[in-house]
C-alpha cells in the first residue's frame, strides 16, 4: 500500500511538472498582434512566395509567425493541425483547400471573413464556382490563394517534328501523333506512375470525352450511374489507349522525372498540372519555342482547377485585426502577383493586367475568364476539389489499379462505381 | 555528558533512516516519468484506437458508437484490404524463410573457420546498418528498368533481357521480399554465428569420435540446438514484416497501383490521407491482434522455457 502511494506521489509531481513547463510559452504577445499561418510551401519558388506575403502583413505592422511542415504533400502539415485543432490550440490560418474546408466547418472553429469580403468586393472579384468552395454555409471561412490549371499538355516541339507528328487537339489525333513517336524510337507520353498523376490523366479525359456536364455529374456529384455509364466506358479504353504509348519506367516516377524527359527530348509530351512550368523555366527554357503549353485533347474550352487557399480558425481578440488583414492582403493585386508569378499559377481575381505573367499564364487567365461565365469551369477530383478525400480515394484507388493491371474498361466502369458507392 | 550523546545518536540515526528512505524512493522516482509516458501513450493510446475503431470518426475523432461497422467495411467491401493481407502472407512466409536459410548458410560456412572471417563478418552485417528508407531508394533504382540492372545489361550487350520486378503489379511484392532479405540476412548471420560459438565443442568432438559424418552432425546435432536461435530469428523477422511500412514507401509507395501495400501503408493511407479515422484504426486493431496472437505465444514459451531451453 505505501509503495503504491509512494509512486502515486511521485506521478503527481512529475505531472505538475510537466504542466509547469508547459505553461510557459505562448505569453510572446506582439504590439499588432500576430498570425500564425500553417502550410507547406517549403520549396524555393514557393517558400519566397509565402515570403511576400509575411513582408506585406510586416510593413502594416503585424507579426507572422511561420508554422510550416514540409513533406508528404501536406499529410504532415494536416496531421499536425489536427492535433493542434483538438487541442483547441488552432492556428489563425491554415492551407486548407477544397470541400475539406466544409470539414473543418462542421467542426464549429472557424471565424467569418464576411466583413472583409463584402469591403473588398471579394463576391464580385472571385468567379462564383471559386467563392462558393471558400463559403461554409454561405458565410466566407476561407481566403484562395491561386488557380492551378490540371488540363494542361506540355509538349517537346523538336520531338514532335523529328517525328513528322502534329501537336493533337483529340484523341484521334493523339493517337495517330503517339504512334509516330513511337515509331521514331521515342517516348510518346512522360508518365508518372503515381495513383495522383494517373488519377490527373483519367479526369482530364473525363473532361474531354465526356464533357462538362458529364465531368460534374461524375467526379464532382459522384454519382453512380454516370460513373458506370457507357461514356465512362469509352473514357477508360481512351486510357487503355493512352497506356499503350508509356515506357516500362514509368511506375513510381515522380511528376518532376518524368517533366524532364519531355524537356530533354526523350519523350513527346506529358499531362500535368501548370507547376510542371516551374521545370521548364529552371531548365531556361523558352515558351513557344523549347517548349508548348497545350490544352489538353478537346480540353481548350475547359479549366479543371486546382485552388489553395487557408482557412482562417476563431482566435483571441487581440489577434483578430492580424488575421483579417492577412485576408484582405492575400486577394489584394499586389500579393496575387507576385505570388503567382513565382508560384507557376494564375492569380484567383478576376480582371487583373496579364502583362506581368508567361504565355501559357496568360492563356490559362483568358481561359478562366472565359470558362467562369460559361461554367465550363469545374473543379479537379485528383487535387481533392472535387469530392471529399474518401471518395476520391475510392476512384484514385479503381483508376490506379485499372492502369496497372489488364482490366477491361467496362470491369473498370462498374468498379469505380461500386467503389465510390461503398463510401458515399 | 550521556544526555548529550544519546542526542547525537539519535541524530545519526536519523539521519541513516533519511537516507534509508531516500535510496527507496529514488529508484521510483526515477522510473516514475518512463512509466507514465509508456502508460499513456502506448497503453493508454491502444485502447483509445480500439474505441475510434468502433465510432464513426472521419476527419477528427467522434465519439458516437457504430458497432462493428468499420470491421464489416474493411472485410467485404474493401478489396484494397485483401491485396494488403495477402502481400503481409507472401511477403512474411518468404522474407522468414529465405533470411533464415541464407543466414544460417553463411554462419555455417564462416563457421569453418576460413581465413578472412573478419572481414566477411563486417561485409554481411553491413546493411544491418542502414535504415530501411535508404535500402528501399537503392533497390528502387536498382531495379528500375529505366536506369538499374535492365538498361546495364542491355547495354552490354544482351538487348533482350529485361527485369521488370519492380514494375509490374502481380509480381511487385518479390521485389519488396528481395530488398528485404537482402537488408536482413546479414543480422540472422549474426545471429546463428553467435548460436553456433555458443555450442559445446565436446559434443561435437564426442559425435566425432562415434564416427558420425560431418553432415550428421550438423544435421543432428548442431541445427537442433540452435533452436532457441530459430525462434529468435523467426520472432524478430515476424514483428519486422508485420510492421514494414518504411521499406514498402520507400521502394514501391505501395504501388504499382496499390499491388504492393502492406496493412501498415494501408492504416496510414486512410487514416490520414483521406480523412477516414474509424476506418484506419480497425485496420490497425486487426493488425494489433495479429501481432498478439504472434507474440503472446512466444512470451509464454520464452518465460516458461528458460529452464529448459536454454
Amino acid at each position: 500500500m505505501k509503495r503504491i502511494i509512494t509512486s502515486l506521489i511521485c506521478l503527481l509531481m512529475f505531472a505538475s511538472f510537466a504542466f509547469a513547463t508547459g505553461q510557459g510559452d505562448g505569453t510572446s504577445a506582439a504590439k499588432g498582434g500576430e498570425v500564425e499561418v500553417l502550410h507547406w510551401w517549403t520549396s524555393g519558388g514557393e517558400a519566397a512566395a509565402v515570403a511576400v506575403l509575411k513582408q506585406l502583413l510586416e510593413a502594416e505592422g503585424y507579426t507572422w509567425k511561420d508554422f510550416a511542415v514540409a513533406g508528404g504533400g501536406g499529410d504532415n502539415a494536416m496531421t499536425v493541425l489536427k492535433s493542434r485543432a483538438l487541442a483547441g490550440n488552432p492556428p489563425a490560418a491554415a492551407q486548407v483547400k477544397g470541400p475539406q474546408i466544409q470539414l473543418w466547418g462542421d467542426e464549429g472553429v472557424l471565424t467569418n471573413l464576411n466583413d472583409v469580403a463584402k469591403a473588398e468586393d471579394w463576391d464580385n472579384l472571385l468567379p462564383k464556382v471559386v467563392a462558393d468552395v471558400m463559403k461554409y454555409k454561405g458565410n466566407y471561412v476561407a481566403v484562395p490563394v491561386n488557380v492551378h490549371r490540371i488540363n494542361w499538355m506540355w509538349c517537346n516541339p523538336a520531338v514532335f517534328k523529328k517525328a513528322g507528328a502534329t501537336i493533337p487537339k483529340t484523341w484521334e489525333e493523339f493517337e495517330a501523333a503517339a504512334k509516330k513517336i513511337k515509331a521514331a524510337g521515342l517516348i510518346p507520353v512522360a508518365w508518372g506512375g503515381q495513383p495522383w498523376q494517373e488519377a490527373t490523366v483519367f479526369e482530364i479525359i473525363v473532361a474531354g470525352v465526356g464533357g462538362t456536364d458529364f465531368y460534374k455529374k461524375a467526379l464532382v456529384d459522384a454519382d453512380v450511374n454516370t460513373l458506370k455509364s457507357a461514356t465512362m466506358v469509352k473514357v477508360f479504353k481512351t486510357l487503355r489507349m493512352v497506356l499503350q504509348y508509356i515506357d516500362p519506367g514509368a511506375p513510381n516516377r515522380d511528376w518532376n522525372l518524368a517533366t524532364s524527359m519531355v524537356i530533354n527530348g526523350e519523350a513527346g509530351m506529358q499531362f500535368m498540372g501548370d507547376w510542371a512550368k516551374g521545370e521548364f523555366t529552371a531548365a531556361k527554357k523558352a515558351p513557344d519555342k523549347d517548349y508548348i503549353a497545350a490544352t489538353a485533347p478537346q480540353t481548350s474550352k475547359q479549366f479543371i482547377f486546382n485552388i489553395d487557399s487557408f482557412i482562417m480558425f476563431n482566435v483571441a481578440d487581440k489577434d483578430k485585426n492580424a488575421q483579417k488583414a492577412m485576408a484582405r492582403l492575400i486577394v489584394q493585386p499586389k500579393f496575387q502577383e507576385v505570388f503567382n508569378i513565382n508560384k507557376g499559377s494564375i492569380p484567383v481575381r478576376l480582371g487583373m493586367s496579364e502583362e506581368p505573367f508567361d504565355i501559357p499564364a496568360r492563356l490559362a487567365m483568358k481561359d478562366f475568364v472565359a470558362t467562369s461565365k460559361s461554367g465550363d469551369l469545374v473543379p479537379s477530383m485528383a487535387h481533392e476539389m472535387a469530392v471529399m478525400p474518401d471518395i476520391k480515394g475510392a476512384m484514385v484507388d479503381t483508376v490506379t489499379n485499372f492502369c496497372n493491371s489488364d482490366m477491361s474498361a467496362e470491369d473498370a466502369a462498374a468498379q469505380l462505381a461500386s467503389a465510390v458507392a461503398a463510401v458515399k | 555528558m550521556g544526555k548529550e550523546t544519546s542526542k547525537a545518536n539519535d541524530k545519526k540515526l536519523r539521519n541513516i533512516k533519511f537516507r534509508n528512505r531516500l535510496g527507496n524512493l529514488i529508484p521510483k522516482i526515477m522510473i516514475a516519468p518512463t512509466f507514465t509516458v509508456s502508460l499513456v501513450c502506448v497503453y493508454g493510446f491502444i485502447l483509445w484506437t480500439i474505441w475510434i475503431s468502433f465510432t464513426s470518426s472521419k476527419i477528427l475523432p467522434k465519439y458516437d458508437f457504430v458497432g462493428f461497422e468499420q470491421y464489416n467495411i474493411l472485410f467485404t467491401q474493401e478489396p484494397r484490404w485483401w491485396v494488403a493481407s495477402l502481400n503481409l502472407f507472401i511477403f512474411s512466409g518468404l522474407f522468414i524463410a529465405i533470411c533464415i536459410a541464407l543466414g544460417l548458410t553463411l554462419a555455417i560456412f564462416i563457421d569453418q573457420r576460413l581465413r578472412g572471417e573478419g572481414v566477411f563478418r563486417t561485409i554481411y552485417l553491413y546493411p544491418m546498418a542502414l535504415s530501411f528508407i535508404v535500402t528501399g531508394t537503392a533497390w528502387r533504382w536498382i531495379m528500375n528498368p529505366s536506369l538499374g540492372l535492365e538498361r546495364l545489361v542491355q547495354q552490354l550487350g544482351f538487348s533482350d533481357f529485361t527485369f521488370r520486378l519492380l514494375v509490374e503489379s502481380n509480381v511487385a511484392i518479390y521485389a519488396v521480399v528481395i530488398a528485404a532479405v537482402w537488408q536482413s540476412t546479414g543480422f540472422m548471420f549474426a545471429l546463428f554465428i553467435a548460436g553456433l560459438r555458443g555450442i559445446d565443442n565436446s559434443i561435437i568432438k564426442a559425435a566425432q569420435i562415434d564416427g558420425a559424418s560431418l553432415k550428421k552432425i550438423y544435421l543432428r546435432i548442431i541445427i537442433p540446438s540452435l533452436r532457441p536461435v530459430f525462434l529468435s530469428a523467426v520472432i524478430i523477422l515476424l514483428h519486422l514484416s508485420i510492421k514494414c511500412f518504411d521499406l514498402v514507401m520507400a521502394l514501391t509507395s505501395g504501388g504499382p497501383g496499390y499491388s504492393t501495400d502492406m496493412p501498415a501503408t494501408f492504416m496510414y493511407a486512410f487514416a490520414f490521407n483521406r480523412g477516414r479515422l474509424a476506418f484506419g484504426a480497425a485496420s490497425a486493431v486487426i493488425m494489433f491482434i495479429t501481432v498478439m496472437a504472434i507474440i503472446i505465444p512466444y512470451l509464454y514459451t520464452e518465460l516458461k522455457g528458460t529452464r529448459n531451453a536454454r
